[in-house]
């Protein structure tokens, strides 16, 4: 079945994680920009990151016939160094008309802090001028629930936000109803330890349906599984779930979701590329 | 979409795995009360326990509510009261 990773973390996988993703069906992925498990000491240090996300992990993908599109932003983790996020911001307009570069994300919240929650209103109301589809980081563990939920409360404030058009991710059995019910996105995280299991995520969609769920590997530098997505496949096949049911949780989703962006120029598997042509 | 298996199909094929996630409970806690020093005054005792609770009852939403034990409480007003 072919499948599309709404959330890894290429540059920190080898390329023979591209060529076994390739070959378990995944036909494409988003990549969001994060916290590359140290602080970057400058500007620049990010406007680099920018570059390998936009110009060179999209070449990787293609050496396996897999479409990489990305987000860019400042992460929830590095926003508490105020200056250096705001210096970081200016530089985000002159990505996002780059092919592939969908939005804003994943902004968000690490650990709830002041500087983290300005920030990231800071980055929203970026995306609203700019009319940019936004993926949002929810925090770990004891911080999940009350960070999200500060989260929904922030972008209650501005008015006008498309709800939509907004992701929602690493949601959990507590946090799933809060942002489906104010009509975002819900992105699930199948991580080994932490976040969610391929067992636990096809609960939650068996208890509120398919409808703007997503599933995702989040595959990055610590412990998880970039291939994570196919156990979920399996998962559901074992309770019985239909393929066609199954396909539209981790293909026609994404591809839904992510249609609305204006840089989401996929080619279904099925369509040959003009040089194959 | 409703899970398709019924209640006693769900239970003979969940059963090892279940019985072995209880085990593996039973002998963290075992080798919990081997090991030297104390655990007083740590609060996630206090959370193990409640999780405890939740998983016995008769209620539902077990995971949920056993999310929200390990949770820091949402504070309606945390935009005056930052920490």
């Amino acid at each position: 079945m072919y499948y599309f990773d709404p959330h890894i973390h290429m540059v920190s996988r080898v390329t023979d994680d591209y060529e076994t993703l390739a070959k378990m069906g995944c036909v494409g992925m988003s990549e969001p920009a994060f916290w590359a498990g140290f602080d970057r000491g400058s500007p620049e240090g990010f406007r680099d990151y920018f570059r390998q996300l936009t110009e060179f992990e999209p070449k990787r993908a293609s050496w396996y016939h897999l479409q990489h599109f990305t987000w860019i932003c400042i992460n929830a983790k590095e926003a508490e160094n105020v200056a250096l996020s705001r210096e970081v911001i200016k530089l985000i307009p002159e990505f996002l008309d780059k092919p592939g570069v969908l939005g804003i994300g994943e902004i968000g919240l690490n650990k709830n802090t002041p500087n983290e929650s300005t920030i990231f209103m800071e980055q929203v109301e970026l995306a609203d001028r700019l009319d940019e589809q936004i993926l949002i980081h929810t925090p770990h563990l004891e911080d999940k629930y009350m960070g999200t939920r500060m989260i929904l409360d922030m972008l209650e404030d501005f008015g006008d936000l498309e709800h939509g058009r907004v992701l929602v991710d690493h949601v959990e059995e507590h946090t799933v109803r809060n942002v489906l019910e104010r009509g975002y996105w819900a992105g699930m995280t199948l991580y080994p330890v932490s976040k969610c299991t391929p067992e636990r995520a096809v609960d939650m969609v068996e208890h509120y349906g398919p409808e703007r769920l997503l599933v995702n590997s989040a595959g990055d530098w610590g412990p998880s599984k970039p291939t994570a997505v196919p156990d979920f496949i399996m998962a559901m096949r074992r309770r019985g779930h239909s393929e066609a049911e199954i396909r539209r949780v981790v293909y026609e989703n994404p591809l839904e979701f992510f249609s609305q962006s204006r840089n989401f120029s996929f080619r279904p598997p099925e369509v040959p590329a003009e040089a194959d042509k | 979409m409703p899970t398709l298996a019924n209640r006693p199909e769900l239970f003979d094929r969940e059963f090892l795995a279940l019985r072995a996630k209880i085990l593996e409970i039973a002998a963290t806690l075992d080798r919990l009360d081997r090991s030297p020093g104390s655990l007083a005054g740590d609060p996630r005792v206090e959370q193990v326990r409640e999780a405890f609770a939740v998983l016995t009852d008769h209620e539902s939403d077990r995971a949920e509510r056993v999310q929200l034990v390990f949770s820091r409480p949402y504070d309606p007003n945390w935009k005056s009261n930052p920490e």
